[in-house]
């Protein structure tokens, strides 16, 4: 088989246009052929690992097996109403939505501050760049077992040096009321480095001499932040907070090895509460049915925010 | 001042004598000092022997009997050098599979006119909308079916094709004039061997850029690996150090915990300092990811 003038083919078919309607097609396919092998490797690992996972999501949710071992069971929708009457499933989604909007609101505002500050590039900002990068580059499980000796009672980094202004020593990972915002710190430092990194990339977009004109014109830095930089930045912001939703959402390794969803639940995160589903309880359907929902609510966020931004793009 | 006058030196004229961004600078410097303090304490912690006793462990002045101690029982206690192995095999089997398929589909994107372009094109989209680590359910049930369950090809095998590669390598390719395309035809240059001799050559700071982010993000993947692997010896790093966390939690062993965390790191923290300006732009790029 000839792979050598794809450019070639399809000349060939345009050239008689009174061919078959089949016949018209097989030889564009035949002109197509070539590049279907190339994409054929990547289309088979996509058909099985992505749109196959998402059939068997779709499936699974409306199976379920009374034991690992017993035949599967159509039950349509049971499995999902059952995720949505578990009280757990309800704690998680709450938690995780705290999760986002604390991890979310912080590391962008830190990023944005970050981004400002060391906006120009010289020896010593690169070096302060680095170092809040640093980090977005270890993995959360490293990350963890930093911040388990950090929150550890008593003895633990923040109690040695901070704890003893406080008359209370909080047991920061035991607390149910403050388990959730210990983990939150976690993603904020790992983070806001990462955020950084895009509006570092965005500020390169406002002029300066817009900014010099305003300043001889009286405009304050709050001013010029406001009325320049921030509508100038804003589809920086867009793009920033969709990816920090997805990883309140997925990035959330230091659940599991840290506090396990505890203390009594106050840590269970959406993607937590599926593993437990799946690995735990055995339960494919309610962990299916849980990861449907979880996609459903995934994508309508990022659709949302593309149609935001194309319509930004496309309008005035 | 002097200080505030050299870093402030290209800022323009009009602006320099303004007293809130120095403020922010200062903020800035201040939490970058702060967002160095666990990696501070990782590295003073490793270094401190177990005679300093528990109550000293937080202590952020190194000890004056620096001590190798804690490296050396976390490399023999954690098992350290097979899980390093084994995140080796991982990462560069993954990247591998995937720069044949994404330099073959970016040249089919970049380079190839056939039918049902775009709607494959928006096949490959998905992907990027699709977080895999959302399907480990249905993918792991795959995984087992294959018979691939508690192997490393079961961990590599979801991330062979990659949409955010294909993109990268499209637009490479996009760039690369095809006048010297045309040159090689003339010379009766068949597809792959224009594809592995202009194209791949001329498209390496792509290449590199994505293996940046491959590697690195699947060198700190825990979840997926998590579900997959269950015996001990073909855990990754992240798995070999959650469970060594956990058994040295109990004995309070501190300073193996930090050793066996600065382990897992270290490569990668020394290929940042080396090629600071790649990851820092190839991360920019992931943006997409």
């Amino acid at each position: 088989m000839s792979l050598a003038e794809p450019a070639a083919l399809p000349v060939a078919t345009s050239a008689a246009p009174r061919l078959h309607l089949l016949k018209r097609f097989t030889s564009r396919f035949k002109a197509s052929l070539p590049a279907y092998l190339l994409l054929l490797p990547s289309l088979v690992f996509l058909a099985l690992f992505t749109y196959g996972a998402m059939g068997r999501v779709l499936i699974d949710a409306l199976y379920q097996r009374a034991t690992p071992k017993a035949p599967v069971r159509f039950v349509g929708f049971e499995n999902i109403s059952a995720v949505l009457a578990d009280p757990a499933f309800a704690g998680a989604v709450v938690n995780n939505l705290i999760y986002a909007v604390g991890t979310a609101v912080p590391s962008i505002a830190l990023a944005l501050l970050f981004a400002l500050a060391l906006a120009r590039t010289h020896a010593v900002n690169s070096a302060l760049r680095a170092a809040l990068f640093l980090p977005v580059l270890i993995p959360m499980v490293a990350a963890s077992a930093l911040f388990l000796f950090i929150f550890l009672p008593n003895v633990g980094l923040l109690d040695y040096y901070i704890g003893r202004l406080l008359p209370v020593l909080p047991n920061w990972l035991g607390d149910p009321d403050i388990a959730l915002y210990a983990i939150m710190v976690i993603t904020i430092w790992k983070n806001a480095g990462y955020y950084m990194l895009f509006f570092l990339a965005g500020l390169q977009a406002v002029p300066e001499d817009v900014m010099e004109a305003a300043h001889l014109d009286g405009a304050g830095p709050y001013r010029r932040l406001r009325h320049i930089i921030l509508p100038e930045l804003k589809p920086t912001f867009l793009f920033v907070t969709v990816i920090a939703t997805l990883n309140a959402v997925t990035q959330v390794d230091h659940v599991f090895v840290m506090t396990q969803g505890g203390p009594s639940n106050s840590t269970n995160l959406v993607l937590f509460y599926i593993y437990q589903q799946a690995v735990e309880h055995y339960d494919i359907g309610k962990a299916s049915a849980a990861t449907l929902l979880t996609l459903a609510a995934l994508m309508a966020l990022t659709a949302l925010s593309f149609r935001t931004m194309a319509s930004r793009e496309g309008g005035p | 001042m002097k200080l505030f006058d050299t870093l402030w030196k290209d800022a323009p004229l009009a602006t320099r004598g303004e007293i809130t961004p120095k403020l922010g600078f200062a903020l800035t410097v201040l939490l970058a000092m702060v967002w160095l303090i666990p990696f501070l304490w990782m590295v003073v912690a490793t270094l401190r022997p177990a005679s300093d006793g528990i109550n000293a462990m937080a202590e952020l002045m190194p000890s004056l009997k620096p001590t190798l101690d804690n490296v050396r029982d976390a490399w023999e206690i954690g098992d350290f050098p097979r899980y390093t192995l084994n995140t080796t095999i991982i990462c560069t089997g993954i990247l591998l599979v995937q720069f044949v398929t994404i330099t073959l589909a970016g040249f089919a994107f970049a380079r190839l006119d056939f039918a049902g372009k775009t709607p494959i094109f928006h096949l490959f989209l998905m992907q990027l909308m699709l977080v895999p680590v959302l399907l480990i359910v249905p993918n792991l049930s795959l995984v087992a079916q294959l018979g691939l369950y508690d192997t490393l090809t079961g961990v590599m095998m979801p991330f062979f094709a990659s949409a955010f590669g294909t993109f990268l390598m499209r637009q490479a390719f996009e760039a690369i004039p095809t006048e010297l395309e045309d040159a090689a035809l003339i010379d009766g240059a068949g597809l792959f061997q224009r594809i592995r001799h202009i194209y791949v050559p001329l498209s390496m700071p792509s290449f590199s850029a994505f293996a940046i982010i491959s590697v690195t993000s699947h060198w700190n993947d825990f979840l997926w690996p998590l579900m997959v692997i269950n015996s001990p010896d073909k855990r990754p790093l992240t798995i070999g150090l959650s469970v060594f966390t956990k058994t040295a939690e109990g004995t309070q062993a501190w300073g193996t915990i930090a050793a066996g965390t600065l382990m897992v790191i270290a490569p990668l923290l020394v290929a940042f300092l080396i090629f600071q300006k790649r990851f820092i732009s190839s991360f920019v790029t992931s943006g997409i990811k």
